[in-house]
């Protein structure tokens, strides 16, 4: 099939965008989407021009590099998908596609589609943790854990920190991401003497790094590949309240 | 060039215990005053930088992704090994050793695999108390699963996610640090050139990928952790970025570079689509537990699977090795896959396909039963093949998967070169010439918290070495060297692009040192790998700035150094003229086909010295001296 791309090309954070056509021909339906940027990109080049860039790296949906808005959506709409696992069989011949970088204040973008988002590591790096230095740990049965909990806990740790909650937010907020974890680490039994100090600044660095308000729209999770449930939000809220109460 | 292994002398179960009071620490207060760089954050990577700095130590951590939770270890879908035995059937710290040398065909070193299996126990514990979800049975303790290779349960895994899961508790311990102030974090910026002062190493040269600036960085000693050179093969199930250039360049500045023909083919693997294909997906080892691996009896049988029947249906692993059936390891059921397909009995587009079959698994365990195992990797199946794997097999195809080869490295996990340590996948130390699933992690994470921050101590304390600053003449001219090279990639101005050279210099792997290796493919390669090379550099197309992010031209950098070393490989497959693990060499087989080595004559460890630009390098032997076990012919029928 043959396809039409309005491609965001953007030199470098300061300079102003734009969007820039190009066509993609004989697309395949079982190259994925980024295979398909690959054909695009490698004729841009052969034409004399600057490929575009973007991220990925696994391109199997787990290292959570790519980061691409299709047609108006994170990830282009394909429930539990990345981009990197989208199909060309999604789309249709004659179809024109927009392909643009997250849009968030805090995530600014780097290059054309490239967006930085190291915020997300500082927002760890102020509690997203279990503090337990190397060596001296008791025995890894010492501790059972129940079943339903550790299923749990892994739910909510799936996350990739892709970023597409806040690409999809309208408020650019991150509240999935900080609740995903948050609740990985708080309903596991390890994670419960820092469970409070850890939800109180994993949010004070969410908000100092300009991301926005929650109001639970639903928008990320209906974005997320990994199906990161709102619930966790909710768990947040009131591990949140109980710290802050504590302080 | 110097090879000694520094086995501590003693028992074998006594050498780690002993050495590590052997070795030299350094006080506490003393600690702060040493610095040390880590390339890579993968599970080698991070869990080496947090415990480095838990310590005490400064350290500076480098990665070419956008975050250091990115790393390339993130991908592991099936497990980590441990010898914890909590299934009480029959495992142990000696079993898994027994079976780590043995997977690799013998040619480890023993006392390297002794001390991973030995601390494989320390590293779940670890986990579990940085919180990791492994799976839990009902009563709250952990689940284990069987890998390939192995007749005891002693897997443990998160889901069809451990290595996300084990990445993400090391990446929280090294943000913690991070957060400290005892790690300064270096995300997308990627290592181009190692620094030797008196020779010693004692820093980097590194490009920073969103400005372009390359700069330098002193320490008192280098640890790198960049993963394996899979990509040499341009289709494998490494990340797209993976790639040889940090060990490559360490390796051209005096590091001996180990084995690198040990290259693993994993058997499960989602087929080749097409021309366009830019990486393949690995379908989890741990599917072998439930999946049944077959194909047609009769040749160019196109029937669809559900019609032929049983009788006419050939499981070719449970035919050929009764004991391990569907878990034999890697190369074994690698290779039985490429000799069903080479006979015409493949199936799918192309005949390149085998079936992975989940109907009696499914019978016995229901959909739900199945589900609960694995329903992220059928949904990933489904997602690329668009085929629903409950209700038809899939189809799976060997693919390149993981290197064993990489920079030798003593027992302590230090190159030939003083202060230069190399851990995880880079370097060559503990699976031979095959790795048993599971064990990658379970090997990265040992290096990484385990043993290198031990180890390292010890040569702080042994080597007085005051640290050099980035001004050093060293410093300069190896800056000036990686310059040079960087704006050369953007002077060829040429009509072929990286991808394309990269591709090529795949087909050249796969054909010729791929599952099956002779003589004359091998000479093949000697000779075409450098005409490639020599068309690389005249006729390279790449556009834009250095001073820009440029991916055009990172890639090229890492394509211009595969083409270098894919060389080496192939000079060491035709070295070693014997099978062994992942290599095979057709001219080396037992009557039934299986690898047949020769212990006379390739007991070592193969260490290729660099001479100088398209010079032949030197090999060196490390002798293989086992003194706990005598080497055998692996059986696994
Ligand atoms: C799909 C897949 C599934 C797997 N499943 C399993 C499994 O179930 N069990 C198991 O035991 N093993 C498994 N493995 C193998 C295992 O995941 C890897 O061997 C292991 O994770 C490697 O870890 P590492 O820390 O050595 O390197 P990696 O995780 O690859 O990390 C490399 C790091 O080095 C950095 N880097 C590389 N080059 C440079 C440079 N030049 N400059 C700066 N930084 C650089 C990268 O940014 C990255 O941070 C699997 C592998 C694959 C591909
Ligand atoms: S490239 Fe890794 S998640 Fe898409």
């Amino acid at each position: 099939m043959n396809l039409t791309l309005k491609v965001w090309r953007q030199k470098n954070r300061s300079a102003a965008g734009e969007f820039a056509t190009y066509q993609a021909r004989d697309i395949i339906p079982d190259m994925s989407f980024l295979e398909m940027l690959d054909v695009v990109n490698e004729e841009i080049l052969a034409q004399g021009h600057e490929p575009f860039a973007f991220d990925s790296d696994c391109r199997e949906g787990i290292c959570g590099a790519c980061s691409l808005v299709i047609n108006g959506i994170p990830h282009g709409g394909n429930k539990g998908v990345t981009a990197c696992q989208l199909h060309m069989r999604h789309f249709h011949d004659g179809q024109t596609i927009t392909i643009e970088p997250w849009r968030a204040s805090a995530f600014p973008v780097d290059r054309d589609l490239i967006t930085d988002r190291t915020a997300f590591d500082r927002i760890i790096a102020s509690g997203g943790f279990i503090s337990a230095h190397t060596g001296g740990a008791p025995d890894g049965n010492a501790l059972p854990v129940s079943k339903p909990d550790a299923d749990k806990a892994m739910d909510a740790a799936a996350c990739i920190g892709c970023g597409a909650c806040v690409a999809a937010c309208k408020n650019a907020s991150a509240m999935l991401f900080v609740a995903a974890k948050v609740s990985h680490l708080g309903l596991l039994p390890q994670g419960q003497a820092e469970r409070y100090d850890r939800v109180v600044k994993m949010v004070e660095t969410m908000d100092n790094e300009g991301f926005g308000n929650c109001t639970v729209t639903g928008a990320c999770e209906a974005v997320c590949p990994k199906e990161i449930s709102l619930e966790f939000i909710g768990r947040l809220n009131r591990d949140y309240l109980v710290g802050s109460l504590k302080k | 060039m110097n090879l000694d292994a520094k086995i501590p002398s003693g028992p074998l179960e006594k050498k780690w215990d002993k050495h590590r009071l052997d070795m030299k620490l350094v006080n506490p207060a003393n600690k702060r005053k040493f610095e040390v760089i880590v390339v890579g954050t993968g599970l080698a990577g991070a869990g080496a930088a947090a415990s480095m700095a838990e310590l005490g130590y400064g350290v500076k951590a480098f990665c070419y992704q956008d975050s250091p939770r990115r790393a390339h270890s993130i991908a592991a879908q099936g497990g980590i090994n441990a010898a914890k035995n909590y299934q009480n059937d029959g495992d142990s710290v000696y079993r898994l050793f027994l079976d780590t040398l043995k997977g690799g065909d013998f040619r480890a070193r023993e006392a390297n695999v002794y001390r991973l299996a030995q601390v494989s126990v320390n590293i779940i514990d670890q986990c579990v108390a940085q919180g990791v979800p492994f799976a839990r049975e009902y009563s709250g303790m952990l689940a284990n699963r069987s890998f390939g290779g192995a007749q005891v349960s002693r897997t443990f895994y998160a889901r069809g996610q451990t290595g996300q899961q084990l990445l993400l508790g090391a990446y929280q311990a090294l943000e913690r640090q991070i957060g400290l102030g005892k790690v300064k974090m270096f995300p997308r910026t990627e290592m181009l050139d190692l620094v030797l002062v008196d020779g010693h190493a004692k820093g980097i040269v590194v490009r920073d990928l969103v400005t372009g600036e390359i700069s330098s960085h002193a320490a008192d000693a280098v640890i790198l952790a960049t993963g394996g050179y899979s990509n040499v093969f341009y289709l494998s199930t490494s990340a797209k970025g993976c790639n040889v250039t940090a060990i490559w360049r360490a390796y051209k500045r005096g590091a001996a570079m180990a084995n690198p023909c040990y290259t693993q083919i994993h058997p499960t693997c989602i087929p080749v689509s097409g021309d366009h294909q830019s990486k393949l997906t690995l379908m989890s080892e741990s599917l072998r537990n439930d999946g049944r691996v077959w194909v047609p009896k009769a040749k160019g049988d196109k029937r669809p699977a559900h019609d032929i029947p049983e009788t006419e249906r050939d499981y070719f692993l449970e035919r050929k090795y009764p004991s391990y059936g569907n878990l034999a390891p890697r190369d074994i059921s690698s290779r039985a896959a490429k000799e069903a397909c080479d006979d015409g009995r493949g199936v799918g587009p192309g005949g390149l396909g085998v079936y992975l079959d989940f109907a009696d698994s499914v019978k016995r365990l229901g959909e739900t039963g199945i589900r609960e195992k694995y329903d992220n990797l059928f949904a990933m199946y489904e997602t690329i093949t668009g085929e629903n794997a409950y209700k038809q097999p899939m189809r799976i195809y060997p693919a390149v998967h993981y290197t064993m080869g990489g920079l030798w490295v003593d027992y302590n996990l230090q190159s030939n070169i003083p202060g230069l340590f190399v851990l995880g996948e880079a370097n060559f130390s503990d699976h031979g010439a095959n790795r048993l699933g599971a064990s990658a992690l379970m090997q990265g994470l040992a290096d990484g918290y385990f043993i290198a921050p031990y180890t390292l101590g010890n040569y702080f304390a042994t080597n007085k070495i005051p640290r050099p600053t980035v001004g050093h003449p060293e410093f300069k001219r190896v800056g000036d060297e990686v310059n040079a090279r960087t704006k050369k990639f953007l002077s060829i101005k040429g009509k072929r692009s990286t991808t394309s050279f990269h591709r090529e210099l795949g087909k050249l792997m796969w054909n010729n040192c791929g599952m099956a290796r002779t003589k004359a493919s091998l000479e093949t390669n000697l000779r075409d790998i450098p005409a490639l090379r020599e068309e690389f550099w005249k006729n390279l197309n790449v556009l834009g700035e250095t001073n820009s992010l440029n991916q055009s031209l990172e890639q090229a950098g890492r394509v211009a150094d595969f083409l270098e070393f894919g060389e080496l490989l192939s000079r060491d497959a035709l070295l070693r003229e014997e099978s062994c693990g992942g290599h095979f060499r057709s001219e080396y087989q037992t009557p039934d086909g299986e690898a047949q080595r020769d212990d006379d004559h390739f007991a070592h460890v193969s260490a290729w010295e660099y001479q100088g630009e398209n010079q032949t390098p030197v090999m060196h032997k490390e002798p293989l001296v086992y003194e706990e076990i005598k080497m055998s012919q692996r059986s696994y029928k």
